[in-house]
C-alpha cells in the first residue's frame, strides 16, 4: 500500500464550550419565523387581552341618585388600603402617658340571614376578630397611626398597630369571673402593651414604634367589631360570601390614665359612621354609656388593612393565553427536531447531550423571560392608567410588590417554557407535549380560580401542581388577624408568592431531569 | 488526529433483528472507501454507532482512535451526511449551517465557503423546505465540510442526485480523499461506486463479506472464467456442460463458462465440430463481484428467483 499523508486542516478551531452551544441554540430559535412570531404573539397577547380587560372595564359610585367617581381608597401610614371605624373615648395627651383598663364582658350581636322574609334575625354574639381595649391614635382622622391593646371575640389579647402590624399575647375570652387587664404606655416614641389577670402581675404583650406616631395624640377606649362573614358553598361549585353587621359592647372599669390633664373629659367619637339617607343620622352607631367608674363600649366596623380596590395583577390576564403560545414555542423547539430527524444533526456537532438540553433549557427561557417582561411591563403601567381613567378604584400597590409581579410573571413563563420544552423533550411529540403541559399548568389554575370547585380542592391544586407558579402574581398580602376570604376565586394563593414559584421551578428541574435521562440513555 | 475510522466486533440488535453481527473494519486515509450491502445489510447502523448516536450491545467504534462522543469541536475532525433530508424547512439552508458552524464555534465566514465549496450558493438564502433532493443532499455535504475534517462518512449521498449531481459529486470524493482525507461512503448500488471507490468494505447481514481494493475484488470475481462467442449456443452448452463445466447465458451469442480452462474449451469444441469466433478470459463488472459476494446474504430474496 502507499503511503498516504493523512490531511491537515488548515482551519482555525473554534472554541467548543457551553457558550457556543447556547449561541447554536440561539441561532435556531431565532431563524425559525414562526417561533420568534411565537415569541412575539405572547407579548402581544399580554399586553393585547391587558388592554382590552382594562378599557372594558368601568366604574362609578352613587351617591344618592348622583353618580359620582368612586373616592380613593383609605390608606395607613404605609400607604396600604385600610378600614378604620371604631368607636374611641379619647383623652388628649401631649407627652408621655398611660391608659389603664379592666375588661370584665364582651358581648354583642349578629344578623343573621333572617328567617322570616323581611323580619331582621339577630342573634346574640361576638365575632372572632371583635376587639376592645385601650388605644393611643395620633388623631380621630380615619388612616391616622395607632396603636391598641385589646381583647378579641376569640384569640385572646393582641397588640396591634397601623392597621397590619399583629402581636399576639395570651389567649382566651373575658367574663366577671375571670377579667382581663390592659395597660397601654407610651414614653417618647415608644408603646408598651402589658396584660394581668389581676392587675398587678403584668406581662409585656409588645414593645413597638408605630411611625407616625409621635407629638400630640389621642388615648382612650375603644370597641369595634368586623362584619359576620358566611361562606356558603353553592351546590354547582363556589360560594356565596356574605358579611353581616356585627356590633360588640365591652364593659371595662377601673379606669386610670396618666398624662393627661387633670379633670380632663372623654371625648366620645364615632369614628368612621356612615349616615343615612338623609345625612344626619348615624347607621349603625357605636357608643359609651358611663356610670360611675364602669365605661360601657360599643363599636361596628374594623380597624385593619382591607382589600379595596383592583391589585395590580388584574391586568395581567392575557398571561394564561400568552402562557400557551409559549407553552406551543417551547414544545416545538425541542419535538421538531425529533420530527424532522435534526436531533441526530445537533448530537453531532455537540456529543454531550446533557449540555444540549440544559442549553436548549437556557435559551428557551431567556427567550421567554424576556417576552413576558415586555408583555408584563408594559401592561401593567398602560393597564394600571386605563383602569384609572375608567373611574376604577386602584389597590395601592408598593413599587417592589409591582416589581416582583411584573419579574415574577416573566420568570413564571420563562420557568413553565422549561417545562413544557422538558415535557417535549420526554415525549418528543408536539401534541402530546402540549396537551400535557396544559393539563398540569393551565387546567389546575382555571378551575381552581374559576370558582367551580370546593376551595379546599382548589387550594390543593395550587399547591401540588405546577399551577402554583401563579402565586408570584399576587400582590395583595394576607392577614391573619383578619377576617376575610382568602381563596383563590378571589385572587388569593395557598403558598406565598415565591414558595408557589418554586413549586414550579421543582416541577420543571424534575422533568428535565427526566428528559436528560430519557436523551443520554437512548439511541436517537 | 489520524484520519482513520476503526471499527471492532461491533454487535447490536434491535428486538429479533441482528442489526450488527461482528462488524469489523478499518476506513484508512487517502482513499474513497465504498461500504457496500444490500438494504438492511448495517450500513446505517454501523455509521450511527460510529458518530455515537447509537450505543452497541459490543464492540467499539473510534474515529482517528478516539470515541466520537469523547470528542471537542466534532464537526472538526469527522463530517457526516446521514439523513440529507432532516432540515428545518422554514430555516435557510444558510441558517442551518450557521447554528452549527456557531456550535463548532466557527463563524459565518466558514458557512459561505462550504456554500460556494458545494455550489449552493444561488439558494443559500431560501427556506430549505423548498430544496429539491440534489440540493438538499449539496447541504448535507456542505455541512459535512464544514469543520474542514479529515474524516467523512457520508450515508447514500447520491441518493436523488441527477446524473449531472452524481458526476460532481463522484468527482468531488475523489478530491477530498486525494487531499489525505479518509472518506466513508455508503451506497446499496455497486454501481454508484463505479470508478469512484478505491476500495470496499462490502457487507450483509451485518457483517464485512468483503474488506478489499476494488482491482483486485474484479481479478477475483473473473478468475476462471472464460467468454465464448458462438452461433451455436445449445450445442456448444451442452458440450461443455458433459464436461462439468458451468455455463451462463449472458447475451444471445455469448456463454461464460467458468470450471474449464481455455484451451481445453478450445480442444472440447474443435473436437465435437461446434463452431465459435471468440474464446476469451472473461473480465467481470464490480456488479457481477458484488452479486457473487452478496448472493447469499441478501436478505429478502424473491421468491421465484
Amino acid at each position: 500500500m502507499t503511503a498516504v499523508t493523512p490531511y491537515r486542516s488548515g482551519l482555525r478551531t473554534g472554541r467548543d464550550g457551553f457558550a457556543q452551544l447556547l449561541r447554536a441554540e440561539w441561532t435556531k430559535i431565532r431563524t425559525v419565523r414562526g417561533w420568534t412570531a411565537g415569541l412575539a404573539l405572547v407579548a402581544l397577547l399580554i399586553v393585547g387581552l391587558g388592554v382590552l380587560f382594562a378599557a372594558g372595564s368601568h366604574s362609578s359610585c352613587s351617591k344618592g341618585p348622583i353618580e359620582v367617581p368612586c373616592p380613593a381608597p383609605l390608606t395607613g401610614p404605609g400607604g396600604v388600603p385600610v378600614q378604620d371605624r371604631f368607636y374611641f373615648a379619647h383623652q388628649p395627651l401631649a407627652g408621655d402617658g398611660s391608659v389603664t383598663v379592666r375588661v370584665s364582658s364582651m358581648t354583642g350581636q349578629i344578623r343573621k340571614p333572617d328567617v322570616t322574609p323581611g323580619v331582621r334575625n339577630v342573634v346574640p354574639g361576638v365575632t372572632p376578630w371583635a376587639k376592645a381595649g385601650v388605644m393611643i391614635k395620633q388623631s380621630v382622622r380615619q388612616g391616622t397611626a395607632y396603636a391598641a391593646l385589646m381583647v378579641t371575640g376569640s384569640h385572646g389579647v393582641h397588640m396591634q398597630y397601623n392597621f397590619t402590624e399583629d402581636l399576639a399575647g395570651r389567649p382566651g375570652g373575658v367574663s366577671a369571673a375571670s377579667p382581663r387587664w390592659l395597660r397601654l404606655t407610651r414614653t417618647g416614641d415608644t408603646i408598651t402593651g402589658e396584660e394581668s389577670a389581676d392587675g398587678s402581675h403584668w406581662t409585656t404583650v409588645g414593645t413597638v414604634r408605630p411611625p407616625g406616631l409621635a407629638g400630640k395624640v389621642e388615648i382612650g377606649l375603644f370597641a369595634a367589631s368586623p362584619g359576620d362573614l358566611t361562606v356558603t358553598p353553592n351546590v354547582m361549585g363556589g360560594a356565596a360570601v356574605a358579611s353581616r353587621f356585627a356590633e360588640v359592647t365591652a364593659v371595662m372599669d377601673q379606669v386610670g390614665v396618666r398624662g393627661v390633664a387633670a379633670g380632663g373629659t372623654w371625648g366620645r367619637d364615632d369614628i368612621g359612621v356612615t349616615m343615612e339617607a338623609d345625612g344626619v343620622t348615624p347607621h349603625h352607631p357605636g357608643g359609651l354609656v358611663q356610670s360611675g367608674g364602669t365605661f360601657k363600649v360599643t363599636g361596628v366596623g374594623d380597624i385593619a388593612p382591607s382589600a379595596e380596590g383592583m391589585p395590580v395583577e388584574r391586568v395581567l390576564t392575557g398571561v394564561l393565553t400568552g402562557l400557551v403560545a409559549m407553552t406551543a414555542v417551547a414544545v416545538l423547539f425541542v419535538t421538531a427536531e425529533y420530527r424532522r430527524g435534526l436531533i441526530r444533526t445537533t448530537l453531532l456537532a455537540s456529543p454531550r447531550r446533557g449540555r444540549v438540553l440544559a442549553a436548549k433549557a437556557v435559551v428557551i427561557a431567556a427567550a421567554a423571560f424576556a417576552a413576558g417582561l415586555v408583555g408584563a411591563a408594559v401592561t401593567v403601567p398602560v393597564g394600571q392608567s386605563i383602569l384609572a381613567a375608567n373611574g376604577n378604584v386602584l389597590a395601592p400597590v408598593a413599587p417592589l410588590t409591582s416589581l416582583r409581579v411584573i419579574v415574577g410573571t416573566a420568570a413564571l413563563l420563562a420557568v413553565a417554557a422549561v417545562f413544557a420544552l422538558a415535557v417535549g423533550a420526554l415525549f418528543r411529540r408536539s401534541a402530546m407535549a402540549v396537551i400535557a403541559v396544559v393539563v398540569t399548568i393551565i387546567v389546575p389554575y382555571v378551575l381552581a380560580v374559576a370558582s367551580i370547585l370546593p376551595e379546599e380542592v382548589s387550594r390543593w391544586l395550587l399547591r401540588v401542581t405546577p399551577a402554583a407558579g401563579f402565586a408570584v402574581q399576587q400582590s395583595m398580602p394576607t392577614y391573619a388577624q383578619v377576617t376575610a376570604r382568602y381563596a383563590p376565586a378571589e385572587g388569593y394563593f395557598p403558598l406565598p408568592p415565591w414558595a408557589g414559584f418554586a413549586v414550579l421551578c421543582a416541577y420543571a428541574a424534575l422533568a428535565l431531569a427526566l428528559a436528560a435521562h430519557r436523551l443520554r440513555r437512548s439511541d436517537v | 488526529m489520524e484520519a482513520t475510522i476503526e471499527v471492532t466486533g461491533l454487535r447490536k440488535r434491535f428486538g429479533q433483528t441482528q442489526a450488527l453481527d461482528g462488524m469489523t473494519f478499518t476506513v484508512l486515509p487517502g482513499r474513497v472507501t465504498g461500504f457496500v450491502g444490500p438494504n438492511g445489510a448495517g450500513k446505517s447502523t454501523t455509521m450511527r454507532v460510529v458518530l455515537g448516536l447509537d450505543a452497541p450491545d459490543e464492540g467499539r467504534a473510534l474515529v482517528g482512535g478516539h470515541p466520537y462522543p469523547s470528542l471537542r469541536n466534532p464537526l472538526s475532525h469527522v463530517g457526516a451526511l446521514l439523513d440529507a433530508a432532516a432540515l428545518q424547512p422554514s430555516r435557510t439552508g444558510r441558517n442551518h449551517l450557521l447554528w452549527l458552524a456557531h456550535s463548532q464555534g466557527l463563524g459565518a465566514r466558514r458557512v459561505d465557503e462550504v456554500i460556494e465549496q458545494v455550489g449552493l450558493t444561488p439558494a443559500a438564502r431560501r427556506r430549505a423546505g423548498g430544496y429539491s433532493l440534489g440540493m438538499r443532499q449539496r447541504l448535507g455535504i456542505a455541512v459535512a465540510l464544514l469543520g474542514d475534517p479529515p474524516v467523512l462518512m457520508l450515508d447514500e449521498p447520491f441518493n436523488g442526485l441527477d446524473p449531472e449531481g452524481i458526476v460532481w459529486i463522484r468527482g468531488f470524493l475523489r478530491s477530498l480523499a486525494a487531499e489525505g482525507r479518509a472518506v466513508l461512503v455508503s451506497s446499496h448500488l455497486m454501481s454508484e461506486l463505479q470508478d469512484t471507490a478505491g476500495h470496499l468494505v462490502v457487507v450483509g447481514r451485518g457483517r464485512v463479506v468483503a474488506d478489499t481494493s476494488v482491482a483486485d475484488l474484479i481479478t477475483t470475481a473473473s478468475r476462471d472464467r472464460v467468454t465464448l462467442r458462438t452461433t451455436a449456443r445449445a450445442e456448444a452448452m451442452s458440450v461443455l456442460a458433459g464436461a462439468d463445466a458451468t455455463v451462463t447465458v449472458t447475451e444471445r451469442d455469448t456463454l461464460v463458462v467458468s470450471g474449464l480452462a481455455a484451451e481445453h474449451i478450445v480442444r472440447l469444441l474443435g473436437a465435437q465440430g461446434v463452431p465459435f469466433s471468440e474464446v476469451a478470459a472473461h473480465r467481470a463488472t464490480l456488479e457481477e463481484a458484488y452479486l457473487d459476494l452478496t448472493r447469499d446474504a441478501v436478505e429478502f430474496r424473491g421468491a421465484a428467483r
